[in-house]
């Protein structure tokens, strides 16, 4: 395994070589908060690609529809949203014609969902890996959520279509969509982590999770605006960190609606304590991992 | 001191036993943390006036107080039989689990082979595995492609290497498995159990790679059940037992101490279950009952059928006899289980009075499941006349229920006459 990069590797095997040029390595117990190892998993990048790249290739295999599923779904569940919130209740959509409205929101909005369910299912699916082989840990969430890039591109070039048909014009805010794309996965990340790392001891989450999904679906501007929400109250809605993504991609991509200010502020301090807490109790956790699983 | 390689200072690891300790529910992790503080407070008390946690017997160390310095280059063969904590040893120092107690040091690169084949994906092609596999063992990509070429024509897969290995031959896949890990260039190689791999002419093939590995300088922790590749490959060699190093010196010395560790007539299996596996088992011989053997089995899952077998082995290690629920079907045979109590009773009617070490096995229909060699150990009745008797390497284990019969003689007349013609014939 690799634990140096400057360590060339036949020269070394030979015992001349001074014990100093080799990388050393001291495995003792550890206890109470750890370093996040952050360098080590930068070490381990190729790894971190491989196993995207492994989802990636393996997602869509032996499938008829094959990578148009990347765009059925969010497609159908517009439709949906459209006939039932933009006709019959005529929920309000900022001025945007509904079928765009509830299609931006639900491009992040899938991303989300797919990174949170495949990250936090991701330890206890790559049980074998994690059993048999060292590697940082904090590798396997990350690849499962960066793997939900790929769908996320696809459907994407839809949105493009549909702002062409609807005469959408993107404005400069579009500069700051490659942000909200990174904050969703980071959101996805930070909650990933604390339920991939609880699911290693507490099958439970598995069962939680469709559950989590579908309640936070509608505790999230998808199918409405946060306009809804009064402009008082409109901060405290920011505690639900997807209501910030979702306003803030609208806002980016379409131009139209108002930018989110301090809801988006509230959602990126909610994202970075989770997250930051989710490093470190993964980290924590991790070494019971190959125990436990 | 600049040759060490590992230097390992009392190391320890404790697991703990029981199925609640996984499937914990959550009611119970609450409760737990409601209490928690008080019970820190008790169990510190509790610590200091007797030593001992509050559920020391839930708790088992499979590794107690190991402690060995490896030279750069060396080749190291531990053995040791099932539960010794050679596999706990090993994930130790690939990282894999934190010990409880002790540290090791390692100089150099670390590459593990606990297991061939960790990490390919069915779907993919042979050649996407090699890539994907490469990086879970820690090879650089520049490196798994400058191999490229030399895995895949020591795999013998030439032909296939764009074919998803689902579609592989069961042979194939493991020596496309045995082949990419057989390539990485690691200062220090980890080996567990891996050349019982592929059939009998790829294992040569393995042992030789294993063997020109050594060769080159590496340093190289090795376990195995398999006596010989360990003679063949090793020099120094570790017996582990019950989690403690019980012996540590040259290889034949290893292998003559554990091929008399004593047996007892009781088998606990230790570890956590994370598989169906055989637990417990007892063994008792008496003159009228003969071998009563009791095992005790659980599975995760149900196991349809439960296949229960068991090997019967004299004192040298020759298999005697051997028998499993599948070639004899018992009169009651439950069509799933998971977890039971099995009683065998084999007469000893045929037996020569010996030491015999009974090994069981557990399966199901799909698959075998767990194996442990010389679980148990019994003593078949030495009677008051059997010192007499040749020893049982001159004439064997079993005693069938042989007849004599001297028959009446001949005629004389007939009988010289006979043995006059043969003799004349010579002549």
């Amino acid at each position: 395994m690799t634990f140096t990069e400057a360590t060339p590797s036949r020269e070394v095997s030979t015992p001349s070589v001074e014990r100093s040029e080799l990388p050393h390595i001291r495995i003792q117990p550890s206890k109470g908060w750890i370093s996040l190892g952050l360098k080590n998993l930068w070490q381990y990048r190729e790894l971190l690609f491989f196993l995207t790249w492994r989802d990636i290739k393996v997602r869509y295999k032996q499938t008829a529809l094959g990578a148009a599923w990347a765009v059925i779904q969010p497609l159908f569940t517009m439709l949906l949203f459209t006939v039932f919130f933009g006709r019959l209740a005529k929920v309000p959509s900022d001025g945007i014609p509904y079928p765009l409205f509830s299609y931006t929101a639900l491009l992040p909005w899938q991303l989300f969902a797919y990174a949170l369910t495949e990250s936090s299912n991701s330890v206890v699916a790559n049980e074998r890996l994690i059993t048999k082989v060292y590697f940082p840990r904090l590798v396997v969430p990350l690849a499962s959520i960066l793997a939900g890039l790929v769908d996320f591109v696809i459907a994407f070039t839809l949105v493009i279509g549909m702002m062409v048909w609807y005469g959408v014009r993107p404005t400069w805010a579009v500069l700051t969509l490659p942000f909200f794309v990174i904050f969703t996965m980071v959101t996805a990340l930070g909650v990933g982590l604390w339920l991939s790392a609880l699911n290693v001891q507490y099958r439970d989450v598995r069962y939680t999770l469709t559950f989590i999904v579908q309640f936070w679906l509608i505790a999230s501007p998808v199918a409405y605006s946060s306009t809804l929400v009064p402009a008082r109250w409109r901060p405290l809605y920011g505690l639900n960190p997807m209501a910030g993504v979702i306003e803030g991609f609208r806002w980016a991509l379409l131009g139209k609606a108002q930018a989110p200010g301090t809801m988006l502020w509230v959602s990126v301090a909610v994202v970075a304590v989770v997250l930051v807490g989710g490093l470190y109790y993964y980290r924590r956790m991790e070494k019971t991992f190959a125990d436990v699983v | 001191m600049t040759d060490v390689a590992i230097h390992c200072e009392g190391l320890a690891k404790q697991y703990r036993i029981g199925e609640r300790e996984r499937y914990r529910a959550l009611r119970d992790v609450i409760t737990d943390a409601v209490t928690a503080p008080f019970r820190r407070v008790r169990s510190a008390r509790r610590d200091s006036s007797n030593g001992n946690g509050s559920n020391e017997e839930t708790r088992f160390w499979a590794l107690k107080d190991v402690s060995f310095e490896i030279k750069r280059g060396e080749v190291v063969g531990i053995i040791g039989r099932n539960g010794a904590g050679k596999s706990t040893l090993l994930k130790i120092l690939s990282r894999i689990t934190e010990p409880t107690r002790g540290s090791a040091d390692i100089w150099g690169r670390v590459g593990s082979l606990l297991e061939v084949g960790t990490g390919f994906h069915p779907e993919l092609t042979g050649r996407d595995n090699i890539f994907l596999n490469g990086a879970i063992l820690g090879m650089k990509r520049a490196e798994t492609a400058r191999k490229f070429d030399e895995i895949v024509s020591f795999a013998e897969v030439e032909k296939f290497i764009d074919t998803p290995v689902k579609r592989y031959s069961s042979g194939m896949y493991v020596r496309l498995a045995f082949a990419v890990a057989a390539h990485m260039e690691t200062e220090i190689l980890l080996v567990d159990e891996v050349l019982a791999v592929g059939d009998a002419e790829f294992q040569k093939k393995c042992v030789g790679k294993m063997g020109e590995v050594a060769k080159h300088g590496r340093t190289v922790l090795f376990v195995s059940h398999s006596i010989p590749s360990i003679q063949r490959l090793c020099q120094r060699g570790v017996l582990l037992s019950c989690g403690d190093i019980e012996y540590d010196g040259p290889v034949n010395g290893a292998i003559e101490a554990y091929m008399t560790t004593k047996v007892s007539s009781e088998y606990v299996a230790s570890g956590s279950p994370h598989e169906p596996r055989i637990n417990f088992a007892t063994v008792q011989w008496s003159k009228d009952t003969g071998i009563v053997l009791e095992l005790r089995f659980t599975s995760p899952f149900e196991l349809i059928p439960p296949v229960v077998g068991i090997v019967l082995l004299d004192a040298s290690g020759v298999p005697v006899y051997g028998t499993n629920t599948r070639f004899e079907v018992p009169a009651v045979m439950p069509a799933s289980m998971q977890s039971g109590t099995v009683r065998v009773l084999i007469p000893t009617d045929a037996l020569r009075p010996d030491t015999y070490r009974i090994s069981l096995w557990l399966a199901d229909q799909f698959q075998d499941h767990c194996q442990i060699e010389n679980a148990v150990q019994v003593d078949v009745g030495l009677g008051a006349n059997e010192a007499l008797r040749p020893p049982r390497s001159t004439i064997g284990s079993v005693r069938l229920a042989t007849r004599w019969i001297f028959l009446p003689d001949l005629q004389d007349a007939e009988t010289s006459a006979l043995c006059e013609g043969s003799g004349a014939n010579k002549a």
